[in-house]
């Protein structure tokens, strides 16, 4: 039911499906309607243009009427396409489920044959068979029905193979059931419905391979006329008379698009990523909403974000990601963001820049001030132009953030040309200067190196090298050092810790981590399910924690990157964006909440220097216990 | 990469062979006296005698098999007695003229179907996205014979833009204008499906690499959306697109049997329906193991292409 429902919604399939409806239809009641025989010539009345009086379609080159040909070749066809794909689904599955259920050798002289079959050029293989076995529709259809096995069997194979160690195929064995009784009531029921997807595709394909091979004169024999025959007849008063070539042609044309249209339908209504949108591609910049309320800058800065919003609209919901940010960051100084995975920290830090991938993000309010104009809502030139030039990124996992077809050397290269020309040697001496700016040993030769040929950790500095390569005003680092072990670690945190004291650079640095907080930031805000609920300098927020949290947090922290899981300690989970609950989205894992924490929203002093979004705040007495 | 273009030629052999034992078995498949069958109606008693000779047909299958093996190997494919002439000779001589039309349609279906691909995918859900899905859709469902006799219809007669058949002008030079001028309509009429398939699968491809975090980071860059989608998206999709080249390059190939019927272009395709309707067996055998084996060696250059374009494969 809610796969027809599926279908329905998609207007072009259900376009194909009526059509094919019809079509169909007209086909099981041709020999009923009051047609003219099909076959029956009268040489008097040859090539009689269409629309004329008794002969709505025309005639063709022996006088027989148009209209009652194409249907009972429509007929024909679909029969021959029908029975052919039938007939390759029904032997190919065979194939497929023997292969994949009994496995080993058997499947492993099986798919060796298939691969071979799939190693010819499709139509010679069914050509060849035609040849061997003479012209003819029924030989037609075989040797279409036969090419068209080797890829059913090989879908089919897989699924099976997938099935055939699952549990209840298990249990079935041991209760001491006989193959072929498994195979018919666990395996056939589930491999069913792979068959008709794969058929719902290939039919179109066999309709017109059929019709191909009638056309050539293989097919279907005269009189007996399917589509593609009467094409093939039609051809040689193709200039004289082109109706009688037109007439057959669209009817092909026509019912293959209804099928393909259909099986398209089917097959996006089947696939589970297009409903979530995850096969959506990212617009060059994030969206911003129409009605957005600009907020002017309040705190001072080189980058300052106020109120900021960002959401994902997914379908009908929407998840607030971001939920009025205000922060800010002067040059030379590094402020960290720190917060649970999905407590916005990112999301954040990428909506700067215009980076959320929109579809389905969407800034929705705020402004993102750099040196006084707002990037939120600017051109996307004006965007680009700064994005990498005044602020740059770097990422987590560089194994997935750099190109893995290009070498490392030339991606450098193409942060530099992208903001200003430059040659290929000066690139070059660039590429390699920064390089060894970010502490890469061997450089000169490392820069022809692909990505995959490093190791993490040098990953890791050629990201960071990306990012000086124009000499930003602003870095935004997204956990840069997650993926890497902790030695690397904290070479990679005092190499950042240098250059932006040598090079007077702002740095946002974002982590779940209090010890790469303590070792490089000068103050830090803690954010939760979207937002800021403490800030401060890092020594006092690091001394005394005044959000619960934070507090929280803290305690399963005690050195430099003692890995990942120390999070879950907290009891909980942090709160699904899309359901925040009213007033502080902490409550549910707080042991100090008491009902008024619940009443609505908490204050927050974003532009004071030390602030806490917090009805009873962690006091001095109890931190220090 | 020496040695990985030998090892996947050795890896053809078995392939190869497969292919002569499929084409074997669907002629042994012939019902009646197969040396009549293969000799079709041509045939003269002496000839029966000297075929059944020549390939052993009285043996066993097994031994035909590698008697027949044997003389392929040589170079020796039989003859044509409808011809009258050696099946290679035949089959090389048309093979020249499919692989100029097969070769320049898998040029034209290449380029444009990635193209198409590409804008469709970096304009997703778009107007150019809806339109080249549209046209493509139409592209895959229209029978390649049937469009190419209506661009017969509308390019060679009504506008006389080209000529209707044709590899050569009857009269005149045969130089390179007059084979492009010969060669447009059925290159372009092979080619539209493929274009179609291709388009399809590298607008998902690109849909799939656009997602990526590389992608992100080559935009925090600033790398111009141009820049994006051609050099940094495209490049890593055609890890995926390339092998389905490989694919269409068998259909295009083998799709010339429609294209060259229609347009009368003296390849191997009109060849082996020719051969079929006479019956004239030994040039179908030679014709198919022959094309086969020139697909099998095609798609080691493209696995080849694909280790160029991808440094992380292992050569
Ligand atoms: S406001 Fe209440 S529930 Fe929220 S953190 Fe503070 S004490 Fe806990």
């Amino acid at each position: 039911m809610s796969f027809l429902a599926l279908i329905a919604r998609n207007r072009l399939a259900l376009g194909g499906l009526i059509v094919m409806a019809v079509v169909i239809l007209l086909a099981l009641l041709t020999p009923l309607l009051p047609l003219a025989e099909p076959n029956i010539t009268d040489t008097s009345n040859r090539f009689v243009r269409p629309f004329s009086e008794g002969a709505p379609l025309g005639t063709d080159h022996l006088g027989r009427d148009l209209l009652s040909r194409l249907m009972w070749g429509t007929r024909l066809s679909l029969a021959v396409g029908f029975a052919a794909a039938l007939v390759a689904a029904t032997l190919g599955a065979a194939i497929g489920i023997i292969a994949g259920y009994y496995g080993g050798r058997t499947d492993n002289i099986i798919m060796r044959g298939v691969d071979m079959l799939m190693a010819f050029p499709y139509i010679l293989l069914a050509l060849a068979i035609v040849a061997a076995l003479g012209p003819g529709l029924v030989n037609a259809l075989i040797a279409v029905a036969a090419v068209n096995i080797p890829f059913f069997a090989r879908n089919i194979r897989g699924i099976t193979v997938s099935i055939a160690h699952k549990e209840f195929v298990d249990a079935a064995r041991l209760s001491g059931m006989s193959d072929a009784r498994i195979i018919l009531t666990e395996i056939l029921p589930n491999v069913i419905p792979v068959i008709v997807v794969a058929m719902s595709t290939t039919i179109g394909w066999m309709i017109l391979e059929t019709a191909g091979l009638s056309f050539l004169g293989l097919g279907s024999q005269p009189p007996v006329a399917d589509l593609g025959s009467m094409l093939g007849e039609a051809r040689s008063a193709l200039i004289t008379n082109p109706h009688t070539s037109i007439v057959p042609g669209m009817m092909i044309l026509v019912i293959v698009m209804a099928i393909n249209l259909l099986g398209d339908g089917v097959r996006d209504a089947l696939d589970p990523r297009l409903k979530s949108g995850a096969l959506n591609r990212p617009l060059p910049a994030t969206l911003v909403a129409r009605d957005r309320t600009p907020a002017p800058q309040t705190q001072e800065g080189i980058l300052a974000l106020s109120e900021l919003q960002t959401q994902f609209h997914v379908k009908d919901r929407v998840y607030r990601a971001v939920g009025g940010v205000s922060l800010a960051v002067k040059p030379g100084e590094c402020l960290g963001i720190i917060g649970e995975s999905g407590s916005g920290k990112s999301v954040t830090a990428l909506s700067v820049m215009g980076l959320v991938a929109s579809p389905p993000g969407l800034i929705t309010n705020g402004s993102v001030w750099l040196d006084g104009e707002d990037l939120v809502g600017a051109p996307y030139a004006t965007l680009r132009s700064l994005r990498g030039r005044k602020v740059a990124y770097i990422f987590q996992d560089p194994q997935a953030t750099l190109h893995p077809l290009y070498r490392v050397g030339d991606q450098l290269i193409e942060a530099i040309s992208s903001h200003r020309s430059i040659s290929r040697e000066e690139g070059r001496r660039k590429a390699i200067e920064l390089l060894e700016a970010v502490r890469i040993p061997n450089a000169p030769a490392r820069v022809n190196d692909y990505p995959h040929e490093m190791s993490g950790g040098m990953r890791q500095r050629v990201g960071i090298a990306m990012a000086l390569a124009n000499d930003p005003e602003v870095i935004i680092a997204d956990e840069p050092t997650t993926a890497l072990d902790v030695t690397v670690q904290a070479q990679i945190l005092s190499l950042l810790d240098d250059l932006r004291r040598e090079r007077g650079l702002a740095i946002i640095f974002i982590t779940h981590d209090f010890g790469v907080v303590g070792q490089l930031c000068d103050r830090v805000a803690v954010m939760y399910a979207g937002r800021i609920v403490e800030q401060g300098p890092t020594r006092a927020i690091l001394d005394a924690p005044r959000h619960p949290y934070t507090a929280r947090l803290m305690a399963c922290v005690p050195e430099l990157g003692g890995g990942r899981r120390r999070l879950e300690a907290i009891p909980g989970l942090p709160p699904a964006v899309d359901r925040l609950p009213e007033g502080c989205a902490f409550a549910p894992r707080c042991d100090r909440a008491r009902p008024d924490c619940t009443q609505g929203d908490i204050a927050f002093d974003a532009d004071n220097a030390r602030a806490v979004r917090c009805l009873y705040p962690v006091d001095q007495r109890e931190a220090a216990q | 990469m020496g040695r990985y273009i030998l090892r996947r030629l050795l890896s053809a052999i078995p392939v190869l062979l497969g292919i002569s034992v499929i084409v074997f078995a669907i002629m042994a498949l012939i019902p009646g006296d197969p040396a009549l069958a293969i000799l079709g109606s041509f045939a003269t008693p002496d000839n029966v005698a000297a075929l059944n000779e020549d390939l052993g047909l009285d043996k066993p299958l097994i031994q035909q098999y590698f008697i027949w093996l044997g003389n392929m190997l040589q170079g020796d494919f039989g003859r044509s007695f409808a011809l009258n002439r050696p099946v290679l000779d035949e089959v090389l001589e048309r093979f020249n003229a499919t692989l100029v039309l097969a070769g320049t349609s898998f040029v034209i279906c290449s380029i444009l179907g990635i193209i198409a691909g590409t804008v469709s995918a970096a304009n997703q859900y778009g107007f150019a996205d809806k339109a080249i899905t549209f046209v493509v859709l139409l592209g895959i469902s229209i029978p390649s014979f049937f469009l190419g006799m209506m661009m017969i219809l509308i390019f060679a007669v009504n506008l006389r833009w080209f000529p209707a058949s044709g590899m050569w002008p009857i009269y005149g030079t045969r130089d390179i204008w007059a084979l492009l001028d010969h060669l447009a309509m059925p290159a372009f009429a092979l080619s539209v499906v493929a274009t179609g398939v291709i388009a399809r699968l590298a607008r998902s491809a690109m849909l799939e690499v656009l997602r990526q975090d590389f992608i992100r980071t080559a935009r925090a860059k600033g790398v111009s959306e141009r820049g994006v989608v051609w050099r940094h998206a495209l490049r890593a999709a055609m890890v995926s697109i390339i092998p389905v080249l490989g694919i269409q390059a068998g259909f295009v190939l083998s799709g010339a049997v429609y294209i060259e019927v229609v347009f009368q272009w003296p390849g191997i395709g009109r060849m082996l329906v020719d051969a079929i309707l006479r019956r004239d067996l030994l040039l179908v055998q030679g014709g198919v193991v022959i094309v086969a084996a020139c697909y099998v060696f095609f798609n080691i250059v493209v696995d080849v292409a694909q280790s160029l374009l991808d440094p992380r494969i292992k050569t």
